[in-house]
């Protein structure tokens, strides 16, 4: 592993304070800095961890730590509390439509994993026992709406599509007629890949989003992604009021400080993550386990 | 800063310039260091002229490390193509082609993911876009045996470049690794005359992983250049920077943008503009 990890750091910070008796602020602001490596290390986003340092000192120069017989621990405990809160304390289900059927709509930059994941998401609620169906919105990526197919002939799955000429606000609207004449409950919407700062493309979702009412519209976004998640999900949140967050290709060793600061900047939940490429890798997702390796513990 | 007086706050300003662009900690402090070591030889007082210092110094980084362009020569040449999923390689491919046709070669394209679904199709429409032959076998198939066929009919065709498709693979996932050593293997046994560049894509959104995905690529194959990606975003792809300081490979190519001519040569200079956000790349 490259990452020495934080508890290590940390406890050589403190190291030299052996048999010193009492820590001062000064000791606990090297301590900051630790963490505040280990975090930027992680790719957590600059802004977020300034924040987020601040919140820490506050508490760490409180009695609590400064008492303490065994000061790295403390700090290491209020890390990872004020990590976790800021990751949401409890796990998001997916929400379904009061009135079936619920439709999933899928946003993203190139390459996040969307098309994958509305098969995943596909084979969960079939497992759950209901009836979905893929809706194939990319026109423009070379044979993405082929991709689509063989995801779902693989889970069993019907995929609506249109061809690449149709505007991908024709082909959601014809699929939620086809899903009404065929009573699937489940729609989920594959889109194609976009920058956050393409207008045009953005504005393609917005009309989408605004045809068929989406019952929940989840940004899809690599683990991997750095600084930049920030830009990426505020872009899309506010354009188009995503409920949600998917995380993808946790499978890597990535410390993935994305989904920190796609969280403290949107506040919108994580709801999956994916774990691999087969159809079955989706998990739950849960916000302390996320909290203890972004920390690398 | 307020003072308009070089001092620590300018320092932590351009940090955080790097810092934001991915460049990463250990970078970011050894990029400060040779700025100040600049500024100090160079007897500069002026805030103003900072900025312009820290783009050479950045772009020193960049050479000193070993820039070299994307070339390809007389002799016959294998390109492979790897990196981790969903990085651009498969669009990347379309465009070298595209690129080297246009430098009137004649290159085929092996497609040697067959793992992901309708990765053939989507690399036969670039081959189309392009004009490129396609060497394919069925999806599932063994990669392998793929590239060994595609070597073959470059060889009988004569090409002068044969590229060759990979599935995305995360560099922890040892087997999958293996399966590319093996891919590998069968270049070197069935076409050692041929000239190899190993090229490793890199989503330029990618964080301090990047550094991960270099060098563990790199033991599998050693990585002959880099095609950064994606940089029509807004993300700098800073990383690379401390895989060129780190592992001294350089970047050869950018893409910004899903279009056949949006490929470019890495320019560190311009590369250094951008970081320091004064030009768009
Ligand atoms: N290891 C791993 N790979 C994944 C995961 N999710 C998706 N992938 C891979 O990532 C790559 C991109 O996935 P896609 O589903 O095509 O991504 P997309 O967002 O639809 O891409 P565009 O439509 O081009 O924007 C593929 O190689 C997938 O197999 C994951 O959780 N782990
Ligand atoms: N904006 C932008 N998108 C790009 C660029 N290069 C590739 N893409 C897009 O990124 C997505 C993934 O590209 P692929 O070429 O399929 O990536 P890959 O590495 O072959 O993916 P896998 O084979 O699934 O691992 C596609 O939607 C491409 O159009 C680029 O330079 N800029
Ligand atoms: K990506
Ligand atoms: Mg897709
Ligand atoms: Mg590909």
């Amino acid at each position: 592993m490259v990452f020495e990890s934080l508890a290590e750091k940390l406890q050589g910070a403190f190291k030299n304070l052996k048999g010193k008796g009492k820590l001062t602020e000064k000791d606990v602001k090297d301590a900051m800095r630790e963490v505040k490596l280990a975090l930027l290390e992680a790719d957590v986003n600059f802004k977020v961890v300034k924040d987020f340092i601040k919140s820490v000192t506050d508490r760490a120069v409180g009695e609590e730590v400064l008492q303490s017989l065994t000061p790295a621990q403390q700090v290491i405990k209020i890390v990872n509390e004020e990590l976790t809160a800021l990751m949401g304390t409890t796990q998001s289900k997916l929400k379904y439509a009061s009135q079936p059927p619920t439709i999933i709509m899928m946003a993203g930059l190139q390459g996040a994993g969307k098309t994958t994941t509305c098969g995943k998401l596909g084979q969960l609620l079939k497992k759950d026992g209901k009836k979905p169906l893929l809706v194939a919105c990319d026109v423009y990526r070379p044979a993405a709406i082929k991709q689509l197919q063989v995801v779902g002939e693989k889970l069993d799955i019907p995929v609506f599509e249109m061809g690449d000429q149709v505007s991908p606000v024709e082909i959601a609207k014809k699929a939620l007629e086809h899903a009404a004449y065929y009573t699937y409950d489940v729609v989920i919407v594959d889109t194609a890949g976009r920058l956050h700062i393409d207008e045009k493309l953005m504005q393609e979702l917005i009309d989408v989003k605004a045809a068929i009412d989406p019952t929940e519209i989840l940004l899809v976004l690599d683990a991997m992604t750095g600084q930049d998640a920030v830009n990426v999900a505020e872009h899309f949140n506010e354009q188009l009021e995503v409920n949600g967050v998917i995380l993808t290709k946790l499978d890597g060793d990535t410390r993935g400080g994305a989904a920190l600061s796609v969280k403290a900047v949107t506040g919108k939940p994580i709801k999956y993550a994916c774990v691999g490429e087969k159809l079955t890798d989706i998990e739950a997702f849960y916000p302390d386990r996320m909290a203890s390796r972004i920390l690398g513990m | 800063t307020r003072y308009g007086e070089i001092d620590d706050d300018l320092f932590e300003e351009l940090e955080e310039i790097l810092i934001t662009a991915d460049v990463g900690m250990q970078t970011t402090m050894k990029l400060i260091d040779m700025l100040k070591e600049e500024l100090r030889i160079r007897k500069i007082k002026e805030v103003s002229a900072v900025k312009d210092v820290f783009k050479d110094v950045v772009e020193k980084l960049l050479v000193e490390n070993g820039h070299t362009t994307f070339e390809v020569g007389n002799e016959p040449t294998i390109i492979m193509v790897i990196g981790v999923n969903g990085v651009g390689k498969t669009t990347s491919i379309g465009k070298i082609a595209n690129l080297l046709k246009a430098q009137g070669k004649s290159v085929l394209i092996a497609a040697g993911d067959t793992f992901r679904a309708a990765a053939i199709d989507q690399l036969k429409v670039w081959g189309d876009r392009v004009g490129v032959s396609v060497i394919h076998q069925s999806e599932g198939s063994d990669p392998a045996a793929v590239i060994f066929d595609a070597v073959q009919s470059a060889k009988a065709k004569n090409a002068d470049v044969l590229i060759c498709d990979t599935a995305g693979r995360l560099h922890n996932k040892v087997n999958l690794m293996n399966e590319l050593s093996k891919v590998f293997r069968v270049i070197d046994r069935e076409y050692p005359e041929a000239k190899k560049e190993v090229l490793l894509v890199l989503d330029a959104t990618t964080g301090q992983n990047a550094v991960q995905q270099a060098k563990v690529f790199n033991e599998a194959a050693e990585i002959s250049g880099i095609v950064l990606t994606k940089l029509d975003g807004t993300a700098k792809g800073g990383v690379v920077l401390a895989i060129s300081s780190e592992l001294q490979i350089p970047v050869k190519l950018i893409g910004v943008g899903e279009g056949v001519d949006d490929l470019q040569q890495f320019n560190p200079h311009d590369f250094a503009e951008a970081l320091m956000g004064t030009r768009n790349a």
